[in-house]
């Protein structure tokens, strides 16, 4: 029977604090970044205009349809050998995160922005407003509301698709249980208190996707 | 001289082809009426002269001056004509003086304390100046109109456009729309209305229209389209519509 000592994982507190805030570093990166680019390549895909439309859906292909894993590893190790420039952990586990929760957050937009009534359009074209005054006052703020839970899905997957950067050894919670798992040889608790400190921190924020939904709901 | 004038203006959706080759010249002040029966091509008429479609050819001329196709014009373009739908098309995230101020804001760029005080007035004008700061969900359908309305005259439009603005409406609410259009009338605005009302269209209008295959079918004052038509399809629009109406 297994003697569980969580001592030793306490003893290393200063390198989970440091894991802590490298995931938070690398899930801030990649929401924005993945978020904004998502948004990018969402209305390209809404596009009639087959120059935009055709990129990206490109991108939204390519990136759906690849691992993250192999996309960052493919940033870490194959990218410089074809371009005259090192890139490190951060960037390379940031790229492939972004990237790839930008062609699923390009969906999400695409899907929020054709749900609204084409007589939303409409309205606003008919007292003079353009493309982006349309989308940016009357179509974007309706449809952002409609697509607020599945956002914070994936702000929550962002999180977890994280723990892909120890792939490149990039300081983050993961990295530093295996570090901290191969020193004191004790996998078993620094696995453990990887997983309780990441449910410490998405609990809250699946409640408040609760309370968001409930919230937004009861608006309409 | 015509404010608006329309020349060979062909519309196709696919395979069916809603207007073919229609000619229309609006003089300022004239009410025009446009009758027809479902797919005879009002609401796309209706929606080329602003450019929400665009025509497959022929003319659009504004003032004397054909319109061009560069969005730019054509946003220039759409300021100066107001549309009101069948549907309101209010901005349900905005309040009532929120949706009239909105083109004031973001279109032509005015101050905010300018925009409210003409929202005001326009809301004041369509007798909603009580409901200034209620949303969409919580005006009926009569006074969401009413203030699709209001947000159209906000932008001070040389003409009107009205696409059957009260067939929407369940029927207690139709007189309060009919209502401001009819003020509207009565202060000398120019403006083309897609209606089934036809005794709103006998009283209010100046000209009336009546569509069918992609064309002016027949045209003349209310009393000569309405009560002493001549072609035998305007006949028998009217006969269908009057079928069930009370005489009295």
């Amino acid at each position: 029977m297994h003697k569980w000592d969580f001592a030793s994982v306490f003893a290393n507190t200063d390198a989970l604090l440091a894991g802590a805030a490298g995931t938070l570093r690398i899930f801030a990166l990649c929401l924005v970044l993945g978020l904004s680019l998502g948004l990018i390549v969402g209305l390209g895909r809404t596009s009639r205009s087959r120059w935009l439309y055709w990129p990206a859906s490109a991108f939204v292909e390519f990136f759906r349809n690849t691992p993250v894993l192999v996309q960052i590893l493919w940033f870490y190790f194959a990218l410089p050998m074809l371009l005259p420039f090192q890139i490190g952990p951060l960037a390379a586990a940031a790229l492939g995160i972004s990237l790839n929760s930008a062609a699923f957050s390009a969906e999400i937009f695409r899907g929020g922005i054709q749900s609204i009534d084409p007589g939303q359009w409409d309205g606003a074209r008919a007292i003079g407003m353009g493309w982006g005054q349309a989308m940016r006052r009357i179509i974007l703020p309706q449809a952002l509301k409609r697509m607020t839970p599945a956002l914070t899905n994936r702000a929550i997957e962002i999180f977890k698709m994280s723990t892909l950067a120890s792939a490149v050894a990039y300081v983050e919670l993961l990295q530093q249980g295996k570090l901290i798992a191969s020193l004191n040889f004790n996998p078993i608790e620094a696995y453990t208190a990887i997983a309780v400190i990441f449910f410490v921190f998405l609990w809250p924020l699946v409640q408040m996707t609760y309370f968001l939904e409930r919230r937004l709901k009861r608006d309409e | 001289m015509s404010i608006l004038g329309v020349s060979g203006l062909t519309k196709r959706f696919g395979q069916a082809d809603v207007l073919r080759g229609l000619d229309l010249e609006v003089a300022p002040g004239e009410r025009i009426a446009i009758l027809g029966a479902s797919g005879s091509g009002k609401s796309t008429l209706l929606r080329c002269l602003n450019f929400m479609e665009m025509p497959d050819s022929g003319t659009v001329t504004l003032d004397g001056k054909i319109v061009g196709r560069r969005e730019s014009e054509l946003i220039q373009v759409r300021q100066r004509i107001g549309m009101v739908f069948q549907q309101f098309n209010l901005f349900p995230h905005m309040t009532a003086i929120g949706n009239v101020m909105e083109g004031l804001r973001t279109v032509r760029r005015f101050p905010k304390a300018e925009a409210q005080a003409r929202a005001e007035k326009e809301l004041a004008r369509v007798g909603l100046a009580d409901k200034a700061a209620s949303y969409p969900a919580h005006l009926s359908g009569g006074q969401k109109q009413r203030v699709a309305i209001a947000r159209a005259l906000a932008m001070e439009p040389e003409l009107m456009l009205f696409d059957e603005p009260t067939s929407a409406l369940d029927p207690e609410l139709v007189g309060e729309v009919l209502g401001v259009i009819r003020t509207l009338a009565d202060e000398g605005r120019t403006m083309l209305l897609v209606t089934h009302e036809l005794g709103f269209a006998y009283h209010v209008a100046t000209r009336v229209i009546f569509l069918a295959d992609g064309v002016i079918h027949e045209e003349g004052t209310p009393d000569q389209v309405l009560v002493h038509p001549t072609k035998e399809r305007t006949r028998a629009f009217l006969a269908s519509h009057k079928e069930y109406s009370l005489q009295g």
